[in-house]
């Protein structure tokens, strides 16, 4: 480690002691090239992966799934059901892989939890007041520890939109340094709903604003917006952490949710992990998908690969 | 006065109410046209269509099934001269009007005839009524090119079902053609797909394909290849509709077996109050 190395590293932790070195780190940021990253992610997404190497990538994305159900009409019953399908999400093949995580409500962590002790799938809540963030501090905090209490391993929270886009980045610092003490060992992740923040500046400005307060994940969106996860803006967002890793040694995942629902879908972001950060974030520890759909789509395909005949969703289980 | 520029045709895929290319990039050549030359990714891509169809085209009025039918003959009928320069003897393209009247007349009486009130011993009403089984996979007899094609398509698509017809690779023109005609007779996308190209590449893959319910071998002429296909089929208990003799006299009433081999009876058990 060299001494601009070291030095870089304590004045990062520093910028979250004033609202002016924050301000001026995060603008200090240089801009995305909006075309360029556009014409970037459009290039990664042309290349053509078959056969071994398809199967092996369909394997990992479903190690990647954060199978997900965020309803207001999610019962006990759903979440159970779809928790047993994480733990073996085709029956009729055990070689199958588990998924990464499963994620719900605070209110239904419980329940998953029952069904998932014992096995390596992970437990993600969302908190905070997902999907808006619109609640006072102590809500959001008393959120957050009750999911961890009921078991959930992961959090992800939202950031405060409205103080971010108003400027006030201390705030949105804050709170993110506050839900990931009221974490404990849980892992954070922060949704940035990239799909609000209008621009790839503001994108790359909240992923170092997560990162510098202490995110395990950055997560592009709720899927509650109509914009949800895009290749450019998860571009963005890995350039982000790879040159965090650079800057501080220290590595964050991210987490493309809302809106991948085919496995080519899948593949193409998988290609842009590996032309982007590299194969260090080729791993359910670093990269996860945030999906409900997509599964089935992988499972299909996976259940062509090994017999050649097209699947259809007839075969696979409507959650 | 400049000679105008001649204005080449490509005659492209049928699939999901749209025209497009084969994802392979082929074509082969027919009577100096462009034709496109399906692959089996295409044959997957007009199950995904067609399967997307079926809840649209299935929930619809039976009524208004017959009455989109009907909307076909009449834009058949207005394109008759087209058909007959691309060489479909005018008789033949009259016929082919007939047929989708004849079957747009039967898409709110089959229900009646083929299904009905079953007597039973016990205080219940006992009712069957026929429902469309959902994807079928047709090859369409290699000709007649336009009657053919149409007396295998209607049949299907009357009752509900939807689609995915493996045209004559020899005479595709008629069926690009016929294409154009139910893209402009406000049939929903997706109900009738049309794959042109050979049947070896595209009719393996729509048999032993686990998303279609039903597979029409009507225009499969070798015997072993026909057991081929109905082995593939057999996986998911596909209804096959076995392949057509020779001598098929394509202007003859066609009878009402067509439509219901491609039907499932819902029988409905409703106990009788006083």
């Amino acid at each position: 480690m060299t001494a601009t190395a070291t030095s870089a590293r304590s004045d990062l932790s520093e910028l979250g002691r004033s609202e002016t070195a924050l301000r001026t780190f995060l603008h200090g940021l240089p801009g995305v090239d909006q075309v360029g990253a556009e014409q970037r992610a459009a290039q990664l997404g042309t290349r053509s992966i078959k056969t071994t190497a398809k199967a092996q990538a369909i394997d990992l994305a479903i190690r990647m799934v954060d199978l997900t159900t965020l309803e207001g009409a999610d019962t006990p019953g759903k979440v159970r059901a779809l928790a047993t399908k994480a733990l073996r999400p085709d029956p009729a093949d055990p070689s199958c892989p588990h998924v990464g995580a499963v994620c719900v409500y605070p209110a239904m962590v419980p329940y998953v939890a029952e069904v998932l002790r014992g096995s390596q799938v992970h437990l993600a809540s969302v908190a905070t007041a997902f999907p808006s963030g619109q609640a006072p501090l102590e809500v959001k905090l008393a959120d957050t520890r009750a999911a961890v209490e009921a078991g959930a391993d992961e959090i992800d929270m939202v950031i405060n939109r409205g103080a971010f886009l108003a400027g006030r980045y201390s705030e949105v610092y804050d709170e993110i340094v506050a839900t990931k003490e009221a974490c404990g060992d849980a892992h954070l992740k922060v949704i940035l709903e990239t799909g609000e923040l209008a621009t790839y500046d503001n994108v790359r400005r909240a992923s170092w604003l997560a990162m510098l307060a202490g995110a395990d994940f950055i997560k592009t969106s709720t899927g509650k917006v109509p914009v949800a996860a895009t290749p450019p803006v998860t571009l963005v967002m890995l350039e982000a952490v790879r040159d965090f890793r650079a800057a501080t040694g220290r590595q964050v995942g991210v987490k493309p949710a809302g809106g991948i629902r085919t496995t080519k879908d899948a593949i193409k972001y998988l290609v842009m992990v590996n032309e982007t950060v590299g194969p260090d974030w080729l791993d359910p520890d670093w990269f996860r998908f945030g999906a409900s759909s997509l599964l089935n789509d992988l499972l299909m395909q996976r259940t062509k690969l090994k017999t050649g005949v097209y699947s259809g969703p007839d075969y696979f289980t409507l959650d | 006065m400049s000679e105008r520029v001649a204005v080449r045709k490509t005659y492209k895929l049928f699939i999901g109410g749209k025209f497009p290319r084969s994802e392979s990039g082929r074509s082969y050549l027919v009577q100096d046209a462009n034709v496109s030359l399906a692959s089996r990714k295409d044959a997957r891509d007009a199950v995904v269509a067609a399967r997307a169809a079926v809840k649209g085209w299935a929930g619809a009025t039976a009524y208004n099934r017959g009455q989109v039918l009907y909307r076909v003959a009449e834009m058949l009928e207005g394109r008759r001269e087209q058909f007959v320069a691309l060489g479909v003897p005018g008789d033949e393209v009259d016929a082919a009007v007939d047929r989708w009247v004849w079957y747009a007349g039967w898409s709110d009486k089959l229900a009646q005839v083929y299904g009905g009130a079953n007597p039973v011993a016990g205080p219940y009403f006992n009712l069957s009524a026929p429902e469309p089984t959902g994807v079928v996979a047709v090859v369409a007899p290699e000709r007649p090119a336009l009657l053919g094609l149409v007396s295998v398509i209607a049949p299907a698509v009357v009752t509900g079902n939807t689609v995915v017809v493996a045209a004559s690779p020899t005479e595709p023109l008629a069926a690009v053609t016929l294409a154009e005609v139910l893209a402009t007779s406000d049939l929903p996308g997706g109900v009738v797909n049309i794959l042109t190209g050979r049947l070896s590449e595209t009719v393996p893959t729509l048999a032993a394909h686990m998303d279609v319910n039903a597979i029409d071998l009507t225009g499969v002429t070798d015997a072993e290849q026909a057991a081929d296909l109905e082995v593939r089929a057999a996986e998911n208990l596909k209804r096959v509709l076995r392949p057509a003799p020779a001598d098929h006299d394509w202007f003859a009433d066609p009878g009402l077996t067509r439509m219901t081999a491609l039907l499932e009876t819902k029988t409905v058990w409703h106990p009788k109050g006083v």
